[in-house]
């Protein structure tokens, strides 16, 4: 039988995945959002996983939320980085610093 | 070793390969194909945990659609490949530090001896006439109903961002003028022109 803990450490190696390709990533913005998108696929097999371990369903309502949640923050995400791209022409992390003091 | 260990593992190697392989591959539409793999080995592995009705969702709409939406906006921006030089040196080893340190707390933290089988032992597994839908459904439609509402309202407002962000102004775009509907006069719209007639013939 697999225990939870196997499953947290899984989502813990997968979060851990996502976040060190926030922090390697110079090229573009959008392997920024996917790798956002999986550092919630690793938050959802938290809930999912102690939802089945618990007996209790509400964190696969919580899930269902934060699905609809990264679906919009997704589209509005791309929605800003074709504006970008079309104000500068390239979508690099690198070139995207005017906020710069 | 069980078969479900057996399914666990594998769906748990192929997971961390193509995630690694998603953040170190060097061309955007590659990184999206390595990250439609993890959500449908994510998506089984919540099969195995018996979210059946969220494990569809996941493969329907982020492989469906948001997976597709990425490969669209990235083959619309035809992003040149030669500006995107692999970069990722500078912060590597921090990162690789820092995610390393965070995966041995974890494991401390969430080892099996807080959260082992003979801690929290597996549930039992149901029966056919078990439906993951039904018990989904009474929950959100009674004691989640306003966050769920909450929830489309949400979406109809990320649609709404989404088209504004993008729309270009009046360039090809009709639309109504209100001020010129308003003070249009009737000379200007209706021409009157006399027309004589012409005599009538006498029998």
């Amino acid at each position: 039988m697999v225990s939870l803990s196997d499953y947290l450490i899984l989502s813990s190696v997968i979060f851990c995945i996502g976040l060190v390709g926030i922090f390697v990533n110079r090229t573009n913005i959008i392997t920024l959002l996917m790798c956002v998108e999986l550092i919630l696929a690793a938050v959802n097999t938290n809930f999912i996983a102690f939802s089945h371990f618990l007996g209790n369903e509400a964190g696969q309502i919580f899930v269902f939320f934060i699905l609809t949640v990264a679906a919009a923050e997704v589209a509005i995400g791309l929605a800003i980085l074709t504006l970008l791209f079309r104000v500068r022409g390239s979508i690099e992390v690198d070139v995207t610093n005017s906020l710069k003091g | 070793m069980g078969s479900e260990q057996i399914i666990f593992y594998f769906l748990s190697f192929w997971l961390i390969a193509s995630s690694l392989a998603m953040i170190f591959s060097r061309n955007a539409a590659k990184a999206v194909l390595f990250l439609v793999l993890s959500f449908f080995s994510v998506a089984s592995v919540w099969i195995l945990l018996e979210a059946e009705f969220l494990a569809i969702t996941l493969i329907l709409v982020y492989v469906g659609a948001v997976m597709v939406l990425f490969l669209f906006v990235i083959k619309m921006l035809n992003i040149n490949k030669s500006t995107l030089r692999a970069k990722f040196a500078g912060y590597l080893p921090l990162g690789l530090i820092v995610a390393l340190i965070i995966i041995a707390e974890m494991t401390l933290v969430l080892g099996s001896a807080q959260f082992g089988l003979d801690v929290m032992p597996a549930p039992a597994r149901h029966g056919a006439d078990y439906s993951n839908i039904t018990e989904l459904a009474l929950q959100l439609y009674t004691t989640y109903v306003y966050p769920f509402e909450l929830a489309a309202v949400l979406l109809l407002i990320a649609i709404i961002a989404a088209i504004t962000l993008v729309h270009k102004k009046e360039i090809n775009r009709k639309q109504q003028s209100i001020s010129e509907q308003v003070n249009v006069r009737a000379k200007d719209r209706v021409r009157i022109v006399s027309i004589t007639s012409p005599p009538k013939e006498n029998k």
